[in-house]
């Protein structure tokens, strides 16, 4: 029963959504009083509360096990801890869509719900491009995902969810990824109604931010978090592999992340009207563009999710009709859009373009990787793109831009002069060249760390100096955001250097008894010992560390799961101020030794904390930007009462 | 708990596996022994991660637990101990399998644009932003 | 010229879509195949199939006699699977020498004994070095090697019955 009313509220819902579209695009072409069109914000709204019945109908039978439902009894099973029964959910195919239409679903619903500052047919036209977009969405589910779709004779046990996927981490990752993802849907379908009502000025970029904002805020926790999922979960020590799975969640942050900077060009000076609009369309395109890696099963991945060629065919047309549509709006529209202001290269403009177009070319250079592979198939024979490629092209890019980034924030809007900034520019470039000094006279870090604990050191204190000469109880609440975010990059870019460089890696087979050096720790191996949990048994060695005021047991386990069965290695970790102790325990050696994995690596924690800075920088923003928006709002009212005061007056 | 007595006494070493049991472990000395120079042990470990596991999806032979990723981590860790560069270690392995072996592509046919085009993207960089600033101001 | 850069979005946006619809029509080739095709059998020198058995040495192959040289294990499924197919091959007059990947003597001994015994010659590559050197990248995998020790083909995965005169064509053709 909770089954059905799931699927007749998502056709209901797909019902309304055509509704939205269909109002919105009388509504765009200049009807917005007519009765059809005056429909798309309550159809846009309902549409968003039934997707939300929908999809806590399907979060209900998957927490209950209803094994009469095809998709629970394939990926879910009843001996499983509630928590991860839940997260099964969205840990498939048909369930993550849903959470992709549902989030879709919610975007449009908050659009009609709080867009105030474009006026009414702006709103009707990006509403009816979101519903244009969310029912292909729709078609995709109901058509060949339909999550609800009924089992009979019902399974009598669950097939399980993949082990590797029952962890908090998991839980968790998808739905703040899904968030990021589908937010940028909204840049989307705001650049495409600024292309078709021809508005990009100031207004649209600042109606878009905090929506951007919003979305780049989840892109940034989801990614974080899916690294440190991956560098805990996989037992390989490692965060960052640059497969295709990952790059796929990298790029739509690359692109959102440009078009942040540039939407601050746009809003402040009404310069880069095409790019901005051109990148709103590229940062959602890339979105998709991961979607359909991901799940076409077209590139080899080791995160390879819900793999399916047909799906991956489905996901191909809506991406051709969607962006290909833009784009093609773009080539059209674009042309006829206003040439925004100009400015020199010494200003903040100038220091933002060249942040954007560094980015643009990051972006580039991943995504060249990440399809590289398809056409050097199409041409006959195999390659493989790795770290080594990737490390270095990026860091062409990423470290002129990092530089510009240390002084770009001390730079004034349109014209500025070198005099004015001489003072912390020395300091910079003071700060740089000791930093550089140090680390190659006291550390043995190859070429890329060596830069890149450089410029963490140089950027972490020059993300400070906009603070320079102000008053900080006055400073905005936006400024403290974007000083924050990039002392984040500079923690986060620590971290990074710091692991690569300075990391040990301790491989021995022990017998009970034995010791390991391992960075300043010892670590004893005590007893080996089999632990049974809800839906797995394991073998958990006791492993004493010892150093550094340290005295404590680490627990690693080997996990047999039995609903599949498969094995994993569980990692456990001992997370200091400096870093972090990792270790794994393998197969048995022989004569009573145990294969043991130890790593012991410096300032490895930096890297997420720099990211949940940067979330955390991105949400000041957030907030300020909405603050001094509604601060705005109240003036404009103000004044045009005011303005209707006097008129009466004057009447009078 | 008695299932997880069984398990530890599957886990025991020792008993030949079966036939069509699935596949073991390696067996090879140095799969997962370091090498006594630190030195030495750091140029393999550099190498084996920048070397594909065969059987594996997308991962390098430093990362790997298969049976094949112990062995090519063997071949590393002899060779180098043997006194080989880690480049001839890779040419060794790229003659056998090709490019798709290593996660460093080289220069040749198949992967120049993997080069040309970030120089490309240089040169658009900059014409792009010579076309924004150069000409800006009044 | 402005016209054009407004373009280029859609027209590279539209190359990859070309790309991924043709790759997505292209059956996926998962195997990774030997660059060692029409070079000579790397050098070797293996334990027999027993502890006791003769060692096997890549001279072997240089004695004018072309070989299949079939790579497989025990503890290999769709080795009993292609079983037959190799025995059906000796019938017809091919030597085949096998190499025995990460296995133990008795497993071996077991296996022949319930499957059938095609090889000439067993080889017991415990750390898959003469795998490795071949370009080999599973189990199963069949190379013929003609009579001067030279590798002529790979055969990739287990042999099914319609491969068998696909392999005895190229066994012929290297002698």
């Amino acid at each position: 029963m909770i089954a059905e009313i799931g699927l007749a509220a998502l056709w209901l819902a797909a019902g309304l959504c055509l509704l939205q579209f269909i109002a919105g695009a009388i509504g765009a072409r200049g009807d917005e009083q007519g009765p059809v069109s005056a429909l798309v914000r309550p159809a846009a709204i309902v549409q968003a509360l039934l997707l939300v019945v929908s999809f806590v109908c399907l979060l209900w039978v998957f927490a209950v096990t209803d094994l009469s439902v095809a998709l629970v009894a394939a990926n879910s099973h009843a001996d499983k801890p509630l928590v991860y029964r839940i997260s099964g959910a969205w840990g498939n195919h048909e369930g993550s869509m849903l959470l992709w239409v549902t989030i879709l679903g919610l975007c449009s619903a908050l659009i009609a719900s709080l867009e105030r500052r474009m006026d009414a047919r702006f709103v009707k036209t990006a509403l009816a491009a979101q519903g244009f977009v969310a029912l292909g969405f729709f078609a995709f589910l109901l058509l060949s995902s339909n999550p609800f779709a009924r089992l009979n004779p019902p399974a009598e046990f669950g097939a399980g969810l993949n082990p590797l996927l029952q962890d908090i981490g998991l839980a968790l990752h998808p739905p703040t990824l899904y968030v990021g993802y589908v937010g940028l849907s909204v840049a989307f379908s705001f650049v495409v109604a600024g292309l078709v009502t021809r508005q990009a000025g100031p207004e649209l970029a600042r109606a878009m931010r905090p929506w951007v904002l919003a979305a780049w805020i989840s892109l940034t926790l989801g990614i974080a978090a899916g690294s440190y999922w991956a560098y805990y979960e996989l037992g390989w020590g490692g965060w960052w592999f640059w497969d295709p799975v990952e790059n796929a969640s990298l790029m739509p942050w690359l692109a959102a992340t440009a078009l942040l900077h540039s939407i601050g060009v746009l809003a402040a000076r009404d310069a880069l009207r095409t790019w901005t609009i051109m990148l709103g369309v590229v940062a959602f395109s890339m979105s998709m563009v991961g979607t359909f890696l991901v799940r076409s099963g077209i590139l080899t991945s080791v995160h390879a999710f819900a793999v399916d060629p047909e799906r991956g065919a489905f996901i191909l047309g809506l991406l051709t009709i969607y962006i290909g549509g833009a784009f093609a709006l773009f080539a059209l529209r674009a042309g006829a859009l206003a040439e925004g202001k100009r400015f020199v290269a010494l200003s903040r403009e100038g220091a933002l373009v060249f942040n954007n177009v560094m980015l643009s070319a990051i972006l580039a250079v991943v995504l060249l990787g990440t399809l590289y592979p398809l056409l050097s198939e199409a041409l006959g024979t195999r390659v493989s793109i790795g770290p080594p490629y990737y490390n270095p092209v990026t860091a062409v890019f990423a470290v002129p831009m990092l530089l510009v980034l240390a002084v770009g924030p001390l730079l004034r809007w349109r014209r500025d002069r070198i005099s004015r900034i001489a003072a912390p520019l020395v300091l910079v470039g003071v700060v740089l060249a000791a930093s550089v000094i140090a680390v190659v006279a006291f550390s043995g870090a190859g070429v890329l760390p060596t830069i890149g604990l450089a410029l963490a050191v140089t950027l972490a204190v020059a993300s400070w100096l906009p603070l320079m000469g102000r008053n900080p109880r006055r400073v905005p609440l936006a400024l403290w955001g974007s000083m924050l975010a990039h002392f984040g990059v500079a923690v986060s870019l620590a971290g990074m250097a710091s692991e690569s460089a300075f990391s040990t890696e301790r491989l021995v087979a022990v017998r009970s008894g034995d010791t390991v050096e391992v960075g300043p720790f010892t670590a004893t191996l005590g007893a080996v010992e089999p632990v049974a949990g809800p839906n797995w048994t394991a073998l958990e060695a006791r492993i004493a560390i010892a150093g550094e005021g340290v005295d404590t047991v680490l627990r690693p386990q080997s996990r047999t799961f039995t609903d599949p069965p498969q094995n994993t290695s569980e990692a456990a970790l001992l997370t200091r101020w400096n870093g972090q102790l990792y270790a794994i325990l393998g197969d048995a050696a022989g004569e009573g030794r145990w294969q043991l994995r130890l790593w012991w690596k410096p300032f490895v924690t930096l890297i997420w904390y720099g990211g949940v800075l940067i979330a955390l920088g991105g949400l000041l923003a957030l907030l300020g930007h909405l603050r001094s928006g509604v601060r705005r709002a109240r003036i404009g009212e103000a004044i045009a009462q005011r303005r209707a005061d006097r008129e009466s007056e004057a009447a009078a | 708990m008695i299932l997880a007595a069984a398990l530890l006494a599957l886990a025991a070493p020792a008993t030949p596996p079966a036939i069509g049991a699935g596949q073991t472990v390696s067996s090879a000395p140095l799969a997962d022994t370091q090498l006594a120079d630190p030195v030495a042990e750091a140029k393999a470990q550099a190498l084996m991660e920048e070397l594909r596991c065969l059987t594996c999806q997308s991962q390098s032979i430093a990362d790997s637990n298969a049976p094949m990723a112990g062995d090519m981590r063997h071949q590393v860790r002899s060779r180098i101990a043997a006194g080989e560069e880690p480049e001839q270690v890779r040419a060794w392995l790229v003659e056998r399998y090709g490019d798709y072996v290593t996660f460093r592509p080289g220069f040749d046919w198949a992967t120049w644009p993997l080069y040309a085009l970030p120089l490309l993207f240089i040169l658009v960089a900059g014409v792009l932003l010579f076309r924004r600033i150069g000409r800006g101001g009044e | 010229m402005k016209r054009l850069w407004l373009i280029l979005p859609l027209a590279l946006f539209g190359l990859f879509i070309g790309l991924a619809a043709y790759q997505m029509t292209q059956p996926k080739d998962e195997f990774v195949r030997s660059t060692m095709i029409g070079k000579p059998l790397p050098a070797f020198d293996l334990p027999g199939e027993t502890e006791d058995a003769p060692r096997l040495t890549s001279q072997m192959f240089a004695d004018g006699t072309p070989r299949l040289l079939n790579v497989w294990a025990t503890w290999c499924l769709p080795c009993i699977a292609e079983a037959p197919q190799l025995d059906a091959l000796a019938k017809r007059g091919v030597p085949i020498v096998g190499v025995a990947i990460r296995d133990e003597p008795e497993a071996i001994a077991q296996f022949l004994d319930r499957y059938g015994n095609p090889y000439s010659a067993i080889a017991r590559d415990d750390i898959a070095e003469l795998q490795l050197a071949l370009g080999s990248s599973g189990v199963p995998e069949t190379f013929v090697i003609d009579g001067k020790g030279v590798i002529r083909y790979q055969h990739i995965g287990d042999i099914r019955a319609d491969n068998i005169d696909e392999i005895y064509a190229e066994w012929e053709k290297a002698r």
